[in-house]
């Protein structure tokens, strides 16, 4: 088999310097009084293995350049996923051509000058996974053939697929601002189906780093894939009502993201959020901290600067369980009459602290409730909090698990569940920008049969 | 050549010097691989956006997207590569490593002889984004703004975003087919944020199609979403807790269809079943549903969102019955998967975009109606909920349970409407709920157009729709 052609890349920094420095000059020279331009340049490869073949082998290589101009205080945004440049001179002519339509805005513009990053630390985030389609396919068919042999009752796949994914992307500003950094992704993952007389479950793991040595091994990750689905076969529906509720870490951290969301700028400008004038008020129980640490080596959410060149800092969101600040724009800071948190891109390696317990203590801890491991649907409201999911877990009792459920919903609303956390487990998944671990709630209600 | 032809070859094929031949020499290079079969999809697609925030035009953007996606498969194994550089060279080397799927055979590099079939269109051949001027558009915006804010002092924040795009795409393949058009998409939403005495609640409403921007100038199209989103938004604020249970449910007529693309529609594409992995593998014939219902996917609806006049594989749309009174009828398939099943394509082959490998989607998916009056539907509940509006759904094909999130929803009590309740999401499994519709309106309808379907990590636009029905019992995920 052939392998993919690698002297186009990496494209240097360099290079892609050069072409933000030309597309803020064209700019420039279009009238535009600020400029900024972002740009990435990616290349990957994935492959997946199913029922012990090879399935598909893709070659990615993605482009993008995005360019936004103001003039004055009238803002116009362009992007091209071609890098010639014809098709950039297109799209900076479109941006400044937009720009005399949208109104004048008194927030529009970029970041202040003197926010722009101007450290830079070494983030380790760039691991080159040396292996060919011939090798990746072959720990795909490992990782799989470990889930298919995992136990009898594993009776079709959904396959497992290995990823490798380098992306250089640089951004620059009008402020003088240019860097250009490079980092990888890597990923191995499974997923499998289990039957019996009553019917199909399907469940699945993976594991992503941006150093591919720290990858969990791909047979671990079948097995774990086979694991977690044949113990969902049997499942109930519980009777509707209402108990504690444990949240496992992988879907805890969108409990996180919910409350990011709330103390967003945009929902906070708009007054969308159930979150309003957060700042002081304790919003979760007193030994709960949430703080940032963008600079974490190796870690999926480091980032020395925003999507506006902004610095990332190292701080609390919430201390002692209570709020400490929105997560800020330019944009939405100007319409709180505030400063950017350097939060134009989201959250970086956002940390929620444990209460010292493993998962084990956890569920002693919640003696009697539901473990959740799976949640379905959108049904969450950021302006009202409201929040009401499909659910597939376990029973627990006595804080051992006692039978698989599913086809339940669980509700409240986060103010009440973020009011009601209990406990937050030691393990914490690190596949995300937000790490945490389990977190036991209080009480939800759970609607199922009756 | 036709006028579809001629018009992406203007647009696609001269700027990067192209020629048909030239594409039939790439595919008769990949055909030197002991492949199935090949295909080219060429892509080159232009997208606008304007949104209004906060009483000022705050946002406008320009994007545009070329590339080609050149696909090899042998047996169940597909080969991908794609570049966003249409020249032949980058055609040449993106395809080696599509080929390496396979390995080379005896085939000699031969030529394809592609043919072009003109398939009856769905939707004109225009450019919505040229067709209006931006003063024109923004106007639109700012007078759709003032008015809704009009409609209610408790109004306290309004956004409204305008969108439109055009795609032109050429398919040629390696079974003859080449096959071009070029796709209109525009949609308009109005959502407002209304307060009153401390609690605020949100109302949204859209929609649009496979046509240009004349329907939100020339009619009142817009100024009723404005209406629906603003009504919302009151109806909201006086919502109470949802109860929680299992009970009767009665779904209202056009975007509630959500139900059927994730009760059912998700679990008949053909990649699935040719898996076994869906809840409906190997059902082809039984009775998976009341036999009330009659289901169709159906991609030749003029004007359509979820339209397309060819599919991504170059196959003309069509209708395919997927439940008749009950009994699973068919599957939707794109060509790899019809082949391994030994059936044919039903024109459900779809893709995002080049750079991601099409399979089968739904088009527009739609339950025929019934024959009962809405409202003897309603009467006939003694306790339970009439639902609306959602906010969207989610499938999980193997166990069959899905759900699907209310947000414009009342109770009803002895066979009467009665308060509005807050937005909570409905569980169930597919086949189950399916055999539960004891009752079927007489008035179908289809969505306004704004539905978005996910499915491994790709976007495809799709219509759904449905007449008033009744489910006997489903799980309501409230707090009551």
């Amino acid at each position: 088999m052939n392998d993919i052609d690698h002297s186009s890349f990496p494209a240097s920094a360099e290079s892609l310097k050069t072409i933000i420095a030309d597309s803020l000059e064209l700019a420039k020279s279009m009238g535009a009084s600020q400029a900024e331009a972002a740009l990435s340049v990616a290349e990957g490869m994935s492959v997946s293995a199913r029922m012990r073949e090879v399935e598909t082998i893709e070659y990615q290589q993605d482009n993008g350049l995005g360019i936004s101009v103001y003039f004055g205080q009238h803002k116009g945004s362009a992007s091209t996923a071609s890098l010639d440049p014809q098709a950039i001179r297109k799209t900076v002519e479109a941006a400044c051509n937009i720009a005399r339509y949208t109104s004048e805005d008194p927030c529009t513009g970029l970041a202040e000058a003197d926010l722009m990053a101007r450290e830079f630390q070494d983030l380790d985030a760039y691991h080159d996974w040396d292996i060919d389609s011939e090798q990746a396919i072959e720990l795909a068919l490992q990782c799989e053939a470990s889930a298919l042999d995992y136990d009898q009752a594993i009776s079709n796949s959904e396959g497992a697929g290995v990823e490798i994914n380098k992306r250089f992307s640089a951004y620059g500003n009008s402020h003088g601002f240019l860097q250009a950094e490079r980092k990888t992704r890597h990923s191995i993952s499974c997923s499998v189906v289990a039957a019996d007389e009553q019917g199909m479950q399907r469940d699945y793991w993976y594991d992503v780093s941006r150093n591919p040595a720290s990858l969990q091994a791909g047979q671990d990750i079948g097995r774990m894939a086979a694991q977690r689905t044949v113990e969902r076969l049997g499942a109930r529906k519980l009777k509707t009502g209402s108990s504690p509720v444990m949240f496992v870490p992988e879907i805890a951290r969108g409990l996180i993201s919910h409350f990011n969301a709330a103390i967003g700028g945009n929902a906070q400008y708009r007054k969308a959020s159930f979150l309003l004038d957060a700042i002081d008020s304790r919003i979760f129980p007193e030994f709960v901290q949430l703080q940032e640490h963008p600079f974490s080596k190796m870690a999926l959410g480091s980032a020395n600067y925003d999507a506006e060149g902004v610095a990332t800092r190292d701080d609390y969101l919430v201390r002692d369980g209570v709020v400490q600040t929105y997560l800020l724009d330019s944009y939405s800071a100007c319409k709180l009459g505030r400063q950017s948190t350097g939060h134009a891109s989201g959250v970086h390696n956002l940390t929620l602290t444990d209460t010292g317990k493993d998962f084990a203590a956890c569920l002693k801890a919640m003696d009697r409730g539901l473990l959740v491991t799976e949640l379905m649907g959108q049904g969450v409201s950021i302006v009202t909090g409201d929040y009401s999911r499909g659910a597939a877990g376990f029973w627990v009792e006595h804080g051992e698990i006692q039978y698989p459920v599913e086809e339940i919903t669980i509700a409240s609303n986060l103010k009440d569940m973020f009011a009601g956390i209990v406990e937050i487990g030691n393990d914490i998944d690190y596949r995300s920008s937000i790490l945490s671990g389990s977190i036991l709630i209080e009480n939800m209600t759970i609607a199922g049969e009756g | 050549m036709t006028g579809l032809m001629t018009s992406v070859d203007e647009v696609v094929l001269q700027p990067a010097e192209l020629t048909v031949d030239k594409i039939d020499q790439v595919l008769g290079q990949l055909h030197r691989h002991q492949i199935d079969a090949a295909d080219l999809y060429f892509q080159v697609s232009q997208q606008e956006s304007w949104v209004m925030d906060d009483g000022i035009i705050r946002e406008g953007s320009f994007n545009i997207e070329n590339g080609v996606g050149i696909r090899a498969i042998s047996g169940e194994k597909t080969g991908f590569a794609y570049s966003d550089d249409l020249s032949f060279n980058a055609l040449t080397a993106a395809s080696k490593n599509a080929g390496a799927i396979a390995k080379l055979g005896m085939n000699q590099s031969g030529r394809i002889a592609l043919q072009s079939h003109p398939a009856p269109t769905l939707y004109q051949a225009q450019n919505p984004i040229d067709q209006h001027s931006a003063e024109d558009k923004v106007d639109l915006l700012k007078r759709l703004d003032s008015f809704t804010r009009g409609l209610d002092p408790r109004i306290e924040q309004v956004i409204i975003s305008l969108a439109g795009s055009i795609e032109h795409i050429l398919v040629a393949a390696s079974d003859n087919t080449l096959a071009a058009d070029v796709r209109p998409l525009v949609r308009l939403n109005v959502t407002v944020l209304m307060h009153e005495k401390g609690r605020r609640e949100q109302g949204s409403a859209g929609g649009g199609g496979r046509h240009n921007y004349d329907l939100f100038f020339d009619s009142e199209r817009a100024f009723d979403f404005a209406r629906e989103a603003v009504r919302q938004a009151s109806v909201n604020l006086q919502s109470v807790a949802t109860p929680a249970g299992s009970m009767p449910v009665v779904l209202g007529p056009g975007w509630p269809g959500v139900l059927l693309h994730e009760a059912v529609g998700h679990g008949l594409e053909g990649d699935f079943n040719r898996k076994g992995t869906s809840a409906y593998s190997n059902s082809m014939g039984e009775q998976v549903a009341s036999p009330l219902c009659t289901v169709v996917d159906d991609g030749t609806l003029e004007n359509r969102r979820g339209s397309l006049s060819v599919d991504d594989e170059g196959v003309p749309a069509q209708s395919t019955t997927l439940i008749e009174n009950g009994i699973l009828t068919g599957y939707m398939q794109d060509k790899m998967n019809a082949r391994l099943m030994g059936v044919q394509s039903t024109a459900n082959g779809r893709r995002e975009s080049y750079a991601h490998l099409p399979m089968p989607r739904m088009t527009n998916t739609y339950m025929l109606p019934g024959e009962s009056d809405p409202e003897e539907i309603i009467a006939s509940v003694d306790k339970g909920i009439y639902a609306v509006n959602f906010g969207g759904g989610q499938v999980d094909i193997t166990s069959g349970r899905f759900v699907f999130s209310l947000s414009e929803a009342y109770e009803i009590n002895e066979g009467k409407l009665g308060r509005p309740l807050k937005g909570a999401t409905l569980i169930g499994s597919g086949p189950e709920v399916m055999n539960k519709v004891s009752m079927l309106g007489n008035d179908l309808e289809l969505d306004t157009g704004v539905g978005v379907c996910g499915k491994e990590g790709q976007s495809v636009p799709v219509g759904v729709g449905q007449p008033t029905l009744k489910i006997d019992e489903i799980t309501v995920g409230g707090t009551d």
